[in-house]
């Protein structure tokens, strides 16, 4: 009955493109409601649990956690008042949402949820990451828009700083991803776990070789994460949105169901992310252990898996988000330019020069050459680091302005340190 | 010879009107930001014609430089310029003008025909052969047949990079 493989290749399409984007629909809601719990947690509150609880008759009570809080909240927002401003331009205005809504889920376009080729991944395109970095870099246009339309200046501010963000972290992304591409060899999403699923570190024979338990797969994942943090615009690097600053920044002027898309799409975006996370460094639908490949190579027990780590991944985001305050403006730039960028660009080099050495001389040699080259590189960040202590360190320091008269510099942070100039 | 309306030839034509359109917009459009969206969603439909065509790297290339950074870029400018009121960008008619333009217009339209219709009549394949246009082959061609250019071509944007960063910020 279900005999897929026999199918017309466009039904087959459509097929795998409704496994993916219906569940991502429906999962969604639960993602804020998991959110929204985990961060009461830690923040030591209780968070929403009163939706859905059902008293019988008889005095017992049916909870559900809460689970139905995300349902209600989504009602609520369906029948509020739908406000338009006057003085908006009308068209980008009502489109921006459904921008922002569409590369959140095109983002999983060749992503590989489990080890089944017909149902998984959309298309297996061999420029698989390429895509992912293609969409994500759409994933601008409905803030940028947003806040062009909106014909409001906090909503404007909103969108620059989103413009800004997006395309300097875009590069430090891009470089971390290259050097996975480079040890995986593929650019293709279902090679990079084949890839994966090699002995650890090419010694341990049971275990499986995750990118992320490698050096350089390892430096890769922090700054890929990072920049995946920035990409979706969350805490600490939530500046669009900045509410203390911003008001909601590039959402603003947006209401009721406008906003809820706004809201879905980021969230959208999140967990396709952090499956695409999972798939790059963590090895996707593939088990670490090599006795229990057999659960990761069925249908079903991919999808657990993927999802598992997905939502791990998911989770880490989330408790980023509330261990960190937010970043000024600057640090962000800072930290995206001469942090993330430079490490990202020497573990490429680092890379290169490892699979270069172990092609053309031995295993050995090339682990040789590759802590050789890091330790080098270490060298070198910190001779550089001394050189111009003053320089790194302004960079994140407590601005200072100065005053009128030219006199003297205010600390802003704190001004009686060096005391209020006259 | 009939043309036979295949789903190819619908999907290319739906995919080609709309780019067309677009450039269109992009001089027909008085609001500079709908130009420039214009422009966003042409180079967008440029993309899905090159997947058509089986070279998704070209494809992603596409997106990634253009629609993803330097047009982001474009946006990020003129929203930060903000353009006052749009009687500005108001012209004259001007005879003279307009009769060169389109003088100019078609003598650009005639040199590129010239180097593009012949080869397009002989075309009998409708794909590119498996494997065209793939990372491999090209970074393969990029880095023996094409090195040289490809160096250069680099260092002569790292010469912008620094160049720019020279001129803006002469104390850094």
């Amino acid at each position: 009955m279900f005999d897929v493989a026999s199918w017309h290749p466009a039904l087959q399409a459509l097929l795998r493109v409704l496994l993916f984007v219906l569940p991502l629909l429906l999962v969604v809601p639960g993602l804020i409601w998991w959110e929204r719990r985990l961060l009461s947690w830690m923040q030591d509150r209780i968070g929403p649990n009163r939706v859905a609880t059902i008293t019988l008759k008889s005095g017992r009570k049916i909870k559900l956690f809460g689970l139905l809080q995300p349902i209600a909240d989504g009602i609520k927002l369906f029948f509020k008042e739908d406000i338009t401003p006057s003085a908006i331009d009308r068209l980008i205005y009502f489109v921006a949402p459904a921008v922002a809504l569409f590369p959140a889920f095109a983002l999983g376009g060749t992503l590989p949820w489990s080890g089944n080729t017909l149902l998984t991944p959309i298309a297996d395109v061999n420029v698989g990451i390429l895509y992912v970095m293609a969409i994500s870099s759409l994933g601008v246009y409905g803030i940028v828009l947003a806040g062009y339309a909106s014909n409001n200046k906090y909503s404007l501010m909103g969108g620059l700083r989103a413009t800004a963000q997006l395309i300097s972290y875009e590069l430090a992304m891009g470089m971390s991803l290259a050097a996975i591409v480079l040890a995986s060899g593929s650019l293709k999403m279902t090679q990079m776990v084949t890839t994966q699923q090699g002995d650890l570190l090419g010694v341990v024979p049971f275990l499986n070789n995750w990118f992320i338990f490698t050096p350089f797969g390892f430096v890769a994942a922090v700054v890929f994460a990072i920049c995946v943090i920035a990409e979706t615009n969350r805490a600490p690097f939530d500046l669009p949105e900045a509410e203390n600053e911003l008001i909601a920044g590039y959402h603003t002027e947006y209401s009721s169901m406008k906003f809820a898309v706004f809201f879905m799409g980021e969230y959208a975006a999140m967990l396709v992310f952090a499956g695409v996370f999972s798939t790059v460094f963590l090895g996707g639908y593939d088990m670490f252990i090599d006795p229990l490949e057999g659960i990761a190579g069925t249908t079903l027990g991919g999808l657990a898996t993927f999802m598992f780590k997905t939502v791990a991944s998911f989770t880490c985001f989330i408790w980023l988000r509330a261990s960190l305050p937010r970043l000024r403006y600057d640090q962000l730039m800072s930290l995206g330019w001469r942090t993330l960028l430079p490490v990202a660009v020497s573990n490429f080099i680092v890379v290169a020069l490892w699979i270069l050495i172990t092609n053309k001389y031995g295993v050995w040699q090339g682990w040789i050459a590759y802590l050789g080259s890091f330790g080098l590189l270490f060298a070198v960040y910190l001779a550089v680091r001394g050189l111009s202590k003053n320089r790194v360190d302004n960079a994140l320091a407590p601005r200072s302005i100065s005053l009128v008269d030219g006199t003297r510099s205010v600390n802003v942070a704190d001004p009686q340190a060096e005391g209020v100039g006259s | 010879m009939p043309v036979q309306v295949t789903p190819d030839l619908m999907i290319f034509g739906l995919l080609a009107g709309l780019a067309a359109m677009t450039a269109v917009g992009v001089v027909a459009f008085r609001n500079a930001v709908r130009s420039a969206l214009c422009l966003v969603l042409n180079f967008f439909t440029l993309a899905f014609l090159y997947f058509t065509l089986r070279a998704e790297l070209l494809g992603m290339t596409q997106i990634i430089v253009y629609t993803g950074a330097i047009m982001v870029l474009f946006l990020f400018v003129i929203m930060l310029l903000n353009l006052g009121s749009l009687q500005v960008l108001d012209e004259r008619p001007d005879l003279i003008k307009k009769g060169l333009g389109f003088l100019f217009g078609g003598a650009l339209f005639g040199l590129i025909a010239t180097q593009v219709v012949q080869p397009f009549l002989q075309t009998s394949q409708q794909f590119a052969p498996e494997g065209f246009g793939s990372p491999q082959a090209v970074g393969r061609t990029l880095f023996t047949s094409y090195v040289w250019p490809f160096e250069i071509a680099s260092i002569l944007l790292l010469i912008g990079i620094v160049g720019s960063i020279l001129l803006a910020k002469r104390r850094i």
